[in-house]
């Protein structure tokens, strides 16, 4: 095979959806298998180390980011109906939440909120300009309802979505030892603050630490989705 | 493929679907996709079960959730002129506001449930 080949191969695959998928999946095996190795220690989330990875290799062959999300994109579309699959976590702990409804009501009317107040009015104190604020606002809400707010009150979609992903991992870390700094053991209460605060990737870590942790995380972040597109924009009129 | 997660996952973008235009159709403030996660939800709990098929494909889905935003993560690329510029106020805005929100909403839902006299680890049914 001579470098005519080569190049041509090259130019085959950059221009296919192909290079981007399956850099995505290895690039998350490999992610998936150090955070085992690592027992699961949060820092190394594999959402972390797998964009960290993907990024060095997109700099290290100058592949434009359009050109790796053209393949990227068959994952990312999965971010909807993971979005509709919430419901059957959220109908399993239909009975206990049905006992809890009010105090979950009230904490994740409170969460929703206090996060997107906390960090819009935390950055205009520190200087960050109006497209960079309405881009935080829905930091705490899962990924593709996230962007849709954040198009909606005028920001960036797409920086919306590494602020969400930046959030999420920053709760799943901090989340568990801030909880035990508080004292606070009960796993429904924990649950929904790691839902609320760190949407799927902190329920992803949630899961970890139990199977109701997980399932009040995941409603918690089903709910506030649809919370917080409702009273984001309006807390946000009101703010800015 | 197995059979079951073809019906689920076909079922799941059904609901995606139908979430998508009524959001549309109604100018919802709510997005697609969440509209369907209610749709959903409301249809479980009237039907009172759940199909050995949605199970399969939503816990399929559910289970890989960190992967699902791999892809939005690695457009921190696009931002890094803007990221570079503004990184203090963002990372410190992203850190604190991360922590007030989980303490205040286990601090609340817990204040309210002891309020109301909820044990922390009582189970019933």
């Amino acid at each position: 095979m001579n470098s005519d080949n080569l190049a041509q191969i090259w130019v085959y695959l950059s221009a296919s959806p192909l290079f981007g998928l399956t850099m995505t999946l290895i690039a998350y095996g490999i992610a998936h298998r150090v955070y085992r190795l690592a027992k699961g220690n949060p820092l190394l989330n594999p959402v972390v180390t797998a964009v960290g990875l993907l990024i060095v290799l997109l700099l290290t062959i100058g592949m434009p980011y359009q050109d790796y999300f053209a393949g990227a994109q068959f994952v990312h579309f999965l971010l909807g109906p993971a979005t509709v699959a919430l419901a059957i976590p959220l109908y399993r702990q239909f009975s206990k939440l049905k006992k809890l409804w009010l105090p979950v009501l009230v904490a994740l009317l409170a969460g929703v909120t206090i996060g997107g107040a906390s960090v819009v009015k935390i950055a205009q104190w520190l200087g960050a300009d109006q497209q960079t604020l309405l881009s935080l606002a829905p930091k705490s809400v899962t990924a593709p309802v996230a962007m849709g707010i954040s198009e909606r009150l005028g920001g960036l979609p797409s920086l919306t979505a590494v602020l969400v992903v930046t959030t999420g991992v920053i709760g799943s870390v901090l989340g568990t030892r801030l909880f035990d700094l508080l004292r606070i053991r009960d796993d429904s209460v924990r649950g929904i603050a790691m839902g609320v605060a760190a949407h799927g990737i902190g329920t992803a870590r949630a899961f970890q630490v139990s199977a109701e942790m997980g399932a009040f995380a995941g409603l918690a972040m089903a709910l506030s989705a649809f919370l917080a597109s409702v009273l984001l924009p309006w807390v946000m009129g009101w703010l800015l | 493929m197995s059979p079951d997660f073809l019906t689920g996952i076909t079922i799941l973008l059904v609901y995606q679907l139908v979430g998508e235009v009524s959001s549309r159709l109604l100018q919802l403030p709510v997005p697609g996709p969440v509209v369907g996660m209610v749709l959903l939800f409301c249809t479980l709990l009237l039907r009172g079960n759940l199909e050995k098929t949605l199970d399969t494909a939503s816990s399929a889905l559910l289970s890989h959730l960190s992967l699902l935003f791999v892809p939005a993560g690695v457009g921190v690329i696009v931002h890094f002129g803007k990221i570079r510029g503004e990184w203090l106020p963002i990372t410190a805005a992203l850190l604190l506001s991360a922590i007030i929100t989980l303490a205040a909403t286990a601090l609340i839902m817990q204040g309210v449930s002891r309020l109301l006299g909820h044990k922390g680890d009582e189970h019933e049914q």
